[in-house]
């Protein structure tokens, strides 16, 4: 089989595994091959594991894993062994899945494009001048260009679905509560969610299906398992009412991208679809409600990493994870938490609002991940603020609780563009029959970058 | 309180009794033990608490290298239990209510060991759940205090959710001291807590040692400041811990990882009704049923196995017709081992010391009869007053007969005779 191997799906993977036409070790060996080939010039993983046995995942680094270093891309944590897995890792274990790798990210997950990291950038196999997008960079560059089978990532703001548009591979958010956060290192425990990066939207479904339902140690994650209903979710789409916000079109979206959103929305008609305009009017102030809310929950969960354990001193905290410490720390400070905090509670739920509304009306939300295709390495390093910013389509699903998907849909001067389909809490069937339909209808998922 | 170590964690070799929740490492959350919460809203119900409506914890975040998190889970702005009371005894004997302002759930923290320069951390005690208890500034002298800390330490042990000992550190007290002018009502814009004393008897002196300094330095003209103050026991004084130059800003928000606590009415009542009978109940009723004197009733259900242990008693003894009373002297007098005799024993040995007394009155009154003209002097004195004499006629009676004689029937009936005379 060679190096072809790599190239398949999860779901076409196993097939070939039960018809013992691969074995797991042919299955190492060829991801290792690649990962030893193409690793040095990505930088999609911080650590590799060379004898797995099982179905090769790139796990995430902000995810803990019994015996495998676990950094969340911090010189804080250099070296750190957890003595424990993450519920994630557990589950997959019981289905014959293990890390072949933790791969890189922005440290602590703080970050729209992989930069953040302490071990340096990871590179965006379409064009290695380019980002990967963030946080999980690493782990969407992985899958993009065929170093493992699939990847686990997780999503606070967007950091599953943007690096997967701009890698040109499906991302899923799952709803908040659906995936247990147990062992997940913390950015802002009430947005954190873990969820599959894929090379098919059927992979997505299978990993979330594997990875979903309460577990006893995430007092959130009281929801059963996400289970496949192949019957309901490959039903096609005929007269599935799909909204379109008119806020997600705006200024700040590049017209290149905007043209490749809207000619797959018009596939989505042509696919039996009902479009319709829906409006999400509290859009405008996700941002601001986030970038209070996240910084305050980091200031908080970040105050473990004192310097007295773990080996290092807090000088080894990189620049935006202080910086959001220091936001956090003010927001939540006496006189000022009823004005920021308290605030962003309030427009939270109005965003949520927002989403119930429109949910009355249509079966799920379509629009742009990202407002731009992957952007050049460095050129935002210097301006968060303008980084804050593509998160701008992304972080609402995040603050709202709902489940969001990334699919390629095209390209724009040769970097990938992805989908995003919005789904009501819990409701992560109906959103992947809008992605697998459309994914069926189309060949974006043949593409692969040359390295 | 979080995660399912086991809380029982005093004298075991230090972090032993850990897992990645409470050792805080990265990933690991919290996930609320519900036995604790019960535990919490019994105490709640019992100092006469309302189970709140909207009860959610925060995080209260400081640096401290005990505190793995750098944050404690704990109840600010919605504690589980809130408004009750309790009434206790103060050095005039009188009956005063104290306010109780809540009594909300939160967890505690490792334990730290100063050797040399070095300092040791424990993470054991990290994560046990924790109740804590906040009065209203409604004590004014320290015997008040002192009955307040036995009546929770009592509560606690009838409810059976802590063993409640102070030595341990299973209960701890700290007291807010201030002084005011007689006459002022408004709260001084000062308070000292006295923290890490771990005995009812050392509270006691350090409060009334406290109130004497501050009474001291106000009339000197010095300001007293908001401090925290421990205790020695050798010097007998207060000694300075920390200032508290400007309150600490702990950054309180809702606890992100946990969902609001729900509680519903069905709850509440199945909690209500599985409480046990507690110590004010159990005196009312055992000075009703019983006709028990207060001081009897105290030392009985000092206990609530000891309690019970009378009752059982009470009712082995009721085919035999023993007096209650005499049973809960008995057991008072002989200060019975609960844990190696048995409640029927008890009333063996009843039924035995008294086999072979004298109980018939026209026997008895013969006895009298002798006594009394064996005893000229001591009747005279009698009729004149003296209640004392009784008792050395009672003596005299008990004497002749080498105890054989039911001491009550011969009382009355010296009693009655001495009267007719």
């Amino acid at each position: 089989m060679g190096n072809d191997i790599t190239k398949l799906t999860l779901t076409e993977t196993l097939k070939l595994l039960e018809e013992k036409k691969v074995s797991t070790a042919e299955l190492n060996k060829a991801y290792l091959e690649r990962i030893e080939k193409y690793n040095p010039q990505l930088n999609a993983y911080l650590y590799v594991n060379h004898d797995n046995e099982k179905i090769p995942a790139a796990i995430k680094d902000v995810i803990s894993t019994k015996g495998f270093p676990t950094t969340a891309s911090s010189k804080i944590l250099e070296g750190f062994i957890p003595p424990y897995d993450a519920t994630v890792i557990t589950n997959l274990e019981s289905q014959g899945v293990r890390a072949i790798g933790k791969t890189n990210c922005d440290e602590f997950a703080m970050g729209g494009s992989g930069e953040n990291s302490a071990y340096g950038a990871t590179k965006n196999p379409w064009d290695q001048t380019k980002v990967t997008g963030g946080s999980s960079g690493g782990s969407a560059a992985a899958v993009a260009s065929d170093l493992c089978v699939f990847a686990l990532g997780s999503d606070t703001g967007g950091s599953i679905r943007q690096p997967s548009s701009l890698t040109g591979i499906v991302g899923l958010k799952p709803s908040y509560g659906r995936v247990s956060r147990y062992g997940l290192i913390a950015m802002a425990s009430s947005l954190d969610q873990i969820g599959p990066m894929t090379k098919s939207v059927e992979d997505a479904a299978l990993v979330l299906d594997w990875i979903s339902g309460s577990d006893g140690y995430d007092s959130n994650c009281t929801k059963e398992k996400f289970s496949l209903t192949p019957s309901r979710w490959k039903a096609g789409i005929k007269r599935l009412k799909v909204g379109v916000p008119k806020e997600y079109f705006g200024e700040g979206l590049d017209p290149k991208v905007k043209q490749v959103i809207e000619d797959a929305i018009k596939k989505l008609e042509e696919l039996g679809a009902e479009i319709v305009e829906v409006s999400l009017p509290h859009s405008e102030y996700a941002l601001a409600a986030y970038y209070i809310i996240v910084p305050s929950e980091v200031s908080s969960n970040m105050a473990r990493f004192d310097g007295i354990r773990y080996g290092f001193g807090r000088e080894k905290i990189g620049p935006e994870v202080k910086r959001r410490i220091m936001l956090g720390t003010y927001t939540l400070s006496t006189g000022y938490y009823d004005e920021y905090y308290a605030k962003a509670a309030k427009v939270r739920t109005l965003i949520k609002g927002d989403f119930d509304k429109a949910f009355e009306k249509v079966d799920v939300i379509v629009g742009p991940v990202s407002p731009t295709t992957a952007w050049n390495l460095g050129e935002k390093v210097d301006d968060p603020l303008t980084m804050y910013l593509a998160d701008i389509y992304t972080i609402s699903a995040n603050l709202a609780g709902i489940p969001g998907l990334s699919v390629p849909c095209g390209f724009s001067e040769g970097l990938p563009v992805g989908l995003q389909i919005l789904g009501k809490q819990f409701d992560e069937e109906t959103i992947l029959r809008v992605g697998y339909a459309y994914e069926q209808a189309t060949d974006w998922r043949k593409e692969k970058p040359k390295l | 309180m979080f995660c399912s170590c086991s809380a029982d964690y005093f004298g075991k070799e230090p972090n032993t009794h850990t897992c990645p929740v409470c050792l805080a490492l990265p990933g690991a959350l919290p996930y609320i033990n519900e036995e604790a919460i019960n535990d919490c809203i019994k105490i709640g119900l019992a100092l006469n608490c309302t189970v709140a409506d909207k009860s959610l914890f925060e995080r209260k975040n400081y640096f401290y290298p005990d505190l793995p998190k750098g944050y404690q889970i704990s109840q600010y702005r919605w504690p589980l239990t809130v408004n009750g009371w309790i009434e206790v005894v103060g050095q005039d004997g009188k009956t005063k209510k104290i306010r109780i302002n809540r009594a909300h759930q939160e967890e505690d923290t490792g334990k730290l060991t100063h050797k040399d320069s070095n300092t040791l951390i424990d993470f054991n005690r990290s994560g046990v759940p924790l109740v804590e208890i906040v009065t209203e500034p409604d004590f004014s002298d320290t015997t008040q205090i002192v009955d307040y800390a036995k009546k929770l330490q009592q509560i606690f042990r009838y409810l059976e959710v802590s063993n409640a000992d102070m030595e341990r550190g299973d209960m701890r007290l700290e007291a807010n001291i201030s002084v005011r002018p007689v006459g002022q009502t408004t709260l001084p814009n000062y308070r000292v807590e006295l923290k890490n004393i771990n005995s009812f008897r050392f509270m006691m002196a350090a409060v009334e040692y406290e109130i004497k300094r501050q009474i001291a330095a106000l009339e000197k003209g010095e300001r007293l400041q908001q401090e925290t103050r421990g205790w020695n026991e050798d010097k007998k004084e207060t000694f300075l811990q920390r200032v508290k130059e400007e309150a600490n800003d702990y950054r309180y928000f809702p606890e992100p990882d946990l969902p609001k606590l729900k509680i519903s009415e069905n709850q509440i009542n199945q909690i209500k009704s599985e409480l046990p009978e507690l110590p004010v109940q159990k005196s009312v009723r055992f000075q009703k049923e019983f006709g028990l004197r207060l001081d009897q009733i105290l030392v009985l259900i000092e206990s609530s196995e000891l309690s019970e242990f009378y009752e059982r008693a009470v009712e082995v003894g009721r085919s035999h017709h023993i007096d209650p009373k005499i049973i809960a002297n008995f057991i008072i007098n002989r200060k019975i081992n609960i844990e190696e005799t048995a409640p029927t024993e008890i009333i063996e040995q009843i039924l035995e010391s008294k086999a072979g007394i004298v109980e018939d009155p026209g026997q008895i009154e013969g006895l009298a009869a002798e006594v009394i003209s064996e005893n000229p002097q001591i009747a005279a004195d009698f009729k004149k007053g003296k209640e004392t004499a009784l008792q050395a006629l009672i003596g005299a009676g008990m004497k002749k007969r080498k105890g054989k004689v039911s001491v009550e029937i011969l009382k009355s009936t010296l009693e009655n005779l001495l009267q007719k005379e």
